[in-house]
């Protein structure tokens, strides 16, 4: 993927600002989970703000957790922070689409450094969040 | 291939519950840090097993390892469980040790107890994906529950249908909002508590037979 840099107000490159990748559903479709995961990782820890059309995965999200866990230190990366929309409704999708794995997982999802980005306000309709630079 | 892995997998899972049915099934006590998990795992230790899983406290993630406590046999009624309880540590996305210091630590003690913390919070996830049966599921009443926290591993109990029930915990406090942790999750029981005071625990003892037994 190309890098955007980050720019000053007349175009030259700059620490000013905060970079946000949205990244689309297509080009998730074609990695493997921990491609994925190493991905969001890799950007969260240079300070973008990362922004999936479709989510990741229950279980994706599990092992997201869980590698994040074993990548924070201190004085260095804290962790993340991700917020998606509440599922209030699983059984929108019927037993035999479940066993066969076409449970339907898409979601907006955001995810950020711990220290850059902070909710606001979440409910099932909205997220509201806070982004600062370092 | 996918599909057939899935059905594969969804299968052994559906033959392994049935042929384990002799053993005791695994409880994974599971909720964001400071919901009262290790409170609660206690009172049912000490009502039907006479003994404590591990130290309480209000510093969070004082629990950084998971604890079993071994058959606990729960009688109600008409219904007799045996389960294992799994104290697990809070789970989390983030941990800063300077968070540690307003409670009285040196630097030192707060990084070890982060780098604890974070094995733990691993560890946790760890068991949900692979060795526990059903799921009770801690919040504390007076907190926010839309927390992306609950919003994932919620969505992770229910992908791998695991029974979860959820409790509402910390009823003794004059903020705790019920309603509001049964609105987060309509699609789950709620059950109210307070599991320092044991408040409601016969309600939550009639549950936990009714959903793990």
């Amino acid at each position: 993927m190309p890098e955007a840099k980050p720019t000053n107000n007349d175009g030259a490159p700059g620490d000013e600002g905060v970079q946000i990748d949205l990244i689309s559903g297509a080009r998730m479709d074609g990695l493997a989970s921990m491609e994925k995961i190493r991905l969001i990782l890799d950007s969260v820890r240079d300070g973008k703000i990362v922004i999936l059309e479709d989510g990741l995965s229950p279980e994706e999200e599990s092992r997201l957790i869980e590698v994040t866990m074993s990548e924070i230190n201190p004085d260095g990366f804290t962790g993340l922070e991700i917020e998606t929309y509440p599922s209030t409704k699983p059984a929108t999708t019927s037993l035999l689409d479940r066993i066969m794995g076409r449970e339907s997982t898409k979601k907006l999802t955001v995810i950020g450094p711990a220290n850059q980005i902070e909710t606001l306000h979440k409910d099932e309709t909205l997220i509201s969040a806070l982004v600062s630079r370092k | 291939m996918g599909l057939l892995t899935n059905l594969k997998d969804s299968i052994s899972k559906v033959t392994d519950r049935l042929f384990a049915d002799s053993e005791p099934k695994r409880i994974g006590i599971y909720g964001p840090p400071n919901a009262g998990k290790t409170t609660l795992a206690n009172r049912i230790a000490i009502d039907w097993a006479g003994d404590t899983v591990g130290p309480e406290s209000h510093i969070p993630h004082e629990t950084r390892r998971a604890r079993r406590k071994e058959n606990v046999t729960i009688e109600r009624n008409s219904q007799t469980v045996t389960i294992d309880v799994v104290d697990t540590p809070g789970v989390t996305t983030k941990v800063d040790y300077k968070e540690f210091l307003d409670h009285d630590m040196d630097k030192e003690d707060a990084v070890r107890r982060s780098r604890e913390a974070t094995e733990g919070v691993a560890e946790a996830m760890h068991w949900l994906r692979e060795d526990v049966d059903g799921v009770i599921y801690v919040l504390d009443a007076t907190q926010d529950p839309f927390t992306q926290v609950n919003t994932m591993l919620i969505g992770i109990i229910e992908s791998r249908d695991l029974p979860v029930l959820i409790f509402a915990n910390k009823t003794d406090l004059e903020d705790a909002n019920i309603q509001q942790v049964a609105n987060a999750f309509p699609q789950h029981e709620t059950v109210p508590l307070s599991a320092l005071e044991g408040n409601n625990m016969d309600e939550v003892y009639d549950k936990i037979a009714e959903y793990f037994g």
